[in-house]
């Protein structure tokens, strides 16, 4: 049944799109707030897949249980960026934003490629080449868990955003600054914490991903580039957005990898992105500005 | 400027013109490459510059022009005199495509720089998949030993050195020119208030185009350049993200909407990246990525100490150029 096997490739896309998502949620959470484009994102998500591949390797960690450890090690990474370099630059023009994040990015691969070197490391897994029956489907035991992990992440993040204090008063900030500022918020806390956050959540999508793709340096530009095509794709600055915009990257690629050839698989993702920035630029879940 | 500034000037333009007579080959090279950068920066500039467009996927227009110029003279012979006029054509066009898409759905900012690097995306992965022009396995130029054409830029190295230079000064003047006229005031201020500009009358998204529309063309012989100089093109490399970062590097080091600021930087640059190379060869020590490293480190650090670049730095330093106030 031909029907079955495009279902397939879909929900596949799908749950690899749930792990691509919740990367560009890390990027959106530090763009709504932080009003910083984080060039370097797809370096931290290689760095995270290198903690979890590393961690695998020496401890013999699930990366699913690896995660956590990857997510402290990055929100430590992300603090001290924010306090040290990016806070200096919250007020300055974009362009040089840009280019100091260019350059911490450039800082971040290379020095990957120097320890790492630039082959592949894979992560083995007990269940590395299970399947799932699911109705008419069967899915990879490794994809099903990446992208449950994938929501469970991105429902703890929705919630800590929309319950606790911190996280309102993060939104606070993200809403109006001066505004947080007068009734005696912690800007610069909050700015640093919500680097920190970001860091951690594309480090745990690193994590996940190493599930499913080999780690090579050379992947954190395109994961860099990919996860801004999903954030303006599903609106800058909304979380749902990101999510959905994952979903939907992930899936066109795996169809366009299928149906065309895989090489062409990211052109795909581009023309979306420019159909999107044509109809809607403010993107599917996007408010105009 | 003020008098010191343009003997100064003088003096580094005559010392480039007869360098050739007392540098060895590999003094030429390096110079030629130093020169390139600055033509491209230059060409940038134009667009980030003067009118504060952030294309961050400049190398496309590099790549346009190089391909379309050796296409014309592998298949059909055209040499890239000529061919320079297709190439600047199709770059224009490319170029005015993506900011008509920009500037006419109000892509800003963030948008538009990331609307540029999907295009030279675009352009990567299309390129590698087109047969005709050798797809990812590249494409090659005809090289001759000792030939002397310089009628379809076939020859010495010193052929291309002078070249490049003509280039360097010519868009350098052309900057000049532009940026004191009705079109470069538009562009300034279109970039530092485009609300203020549009109150008063200035056409925003006719500036922009424009500002594109020059910054493509200069862009696109620079690809030329390239296309008849190294003689082989590859879409991973010329059309890559990471090649789009090196080419804005010198303006950015240099100095933003300077004028000087992009040559200077690519004269910090690209001699700065040569002794890294040779120090790293000789002490053994030569892992793949320090050198980029040392480039990211490079960047953040002048960033951080010189946000305005070099250029304007030293300038007044060195009382080049009229400080504010000093009249004439």
């Amino acid at each position: 049944m031909p029907i079955d096997y495009y279902l397939n490739i879909a929900a596949s896309g799908l749950l690899t799109g749930l792990v691509y998502g919740l990367a560009a949620l890390g990027l959106s959470v530090i763009f709504g707030v932080v009003r910083v484009v984080n060039f370097a994102h797809g370096e931290m998500m290689v760095a995270g897949m290198y903690g979890a591949v590393l961690l695998a390797g020496f401890l013999g960690l699930d990366p699913l249980l690896s995660a956590p450890i990857v997510a402290v090690l990055l929100f430590g990474c992300g603090w001290v960026l924010q306090r040290g370099l990016v806070n200096k630059f919250v007020e300055r023009p974009e362009h040089m934003q840009f280019i100091l994040l260019l350059g911490i990015a450039s800082i971040l691969v290379n020095a990957m490629l120097m320890m790492f070197g630039p082959d592949a490391r894979n992560v083995s897994v007990p269940y590395s080449f299970d399947t799932v029956e699911v109705g008419p489907l069967l899915l990879d035991a490794v994809r099903l868990r990446a992208g449950a992990a994938a929501i469970v992440v991105a429902a703890a993040l929705f919630a800590f955003f929309r319950f606790s204090r911190t996280g309102k008063a993060i939104r606070a900030c993200a809403d109006n600054p001066l505004g947080a500022r007068v009734v005696g918020l912690n800007i610069d806390g909050l700015y640093a914490l919500t680097f920190g956050i970001g860091a951690a959540v594309v480090g745990i999508a690193g994590a996940l991903m190493s599930l499913l793709v080999d780690a090579r340096p050379q992947l954190a530009p395109e994961y860099t580039l990919l996860s801004f095509i999903i954030v303006i794709v599903g609106g800058l600055g909304s979380l749902p957005g990101a999510l959905l915009g994952g979903m939907l990257i992930g899936v066109s690629e795996a169809l366009a990898g299928f149906l065309l050839m895989p090489s062409l698989k990211s052109l795909f993702s581009y023309a979306v992105l420019i159909v999107v920035l044509l109809l809607r630029p403010q993107g599917l879940l996007g408010k105009r500005s | 400027m003020t008098g010191r500034g343009l003997v100064l000037l003088a003096l580094a333009g005559l010392l480039l013109a007869v360098a050739p007579l007392v540098g060895d080959r590999y003094v030429v090279s390096v110079l030629t490459t130093v020169l390139w950068f600055a033509y491209v920066g230059q060409a940038w500039n134009v667009m980030m510059g003067f009118s504060g467009l952030l294309s961050l996927g400049h190398t496309l227009y590099v790549g346009l022009g190089a391909y379309v110029s050796a296409a014309l003279f592998v298949h059909y012979g055209v040499g890239p005199w000529a061919g320079m006029v297709p190439a600047m054509l199709v770059a224009v066009a490319v170029g005015t495509f993506i900011g008509f898409l920009g500037f006419r759905f109000g892509v800003k900012g963030v948008h538009f720089s990331l609307l540029t690097i999907a295009f030279a995306e675009v352009a990567r992965i299309g390129f590698d998949h087109i047969q005709w022009l050798g797809g990812s396995g590249g494409f090659f130029l005809p090289v001759e030993a000792g030939v002397s054409d310089p009628l379809n830029l076939r020859g010495s190295p010193l052929l291309f050195y002078y070249v490049i230079l003509a280039l360097v000064v010519g868009a350098l003047a052309l900057s000049r020119v532009l940026l004191h006229s009705r079109l470069g005031y538009q562009w300034l201020a279109v970039r530092e208030e485009p609300e203020a500009a549009e109150a008063v009358g200035v056409d925003l998204f006719r500036a922009r185009m424009t500002a594109v529309a020059v910054s493509s063309a200069l862009t696109a012989l620079g690809g030329v350049f390239q296309a008849f100089y190294f003689n082989n093109l590859f879409p991973e490399q010329v059309f890559s993200m990471g090649r789009s970062i090196e080419i804005i590097l010198p303006a950015i080091v240099g100095g933003i909407g300077t004028l000087i600021g992009p040559i200077l930087g690519a004269f910090i640059l690209t001699p700065l990246g040569e002794a890294l190379t040779f120090v790293l060869e000789e002490s053994g020590f030569d892992l793949p990525g320090l050198k980029q490293l040392f480039y990211g480190v490079a960047l953040v650090v002048i960033v951080v100490f010189r946000p305005e670049g070099v250029w304007p730095w030293l300038a007044r330093r060195l009382r080049l150029v009229r400080q504010p106030g000093e009249g004439a």
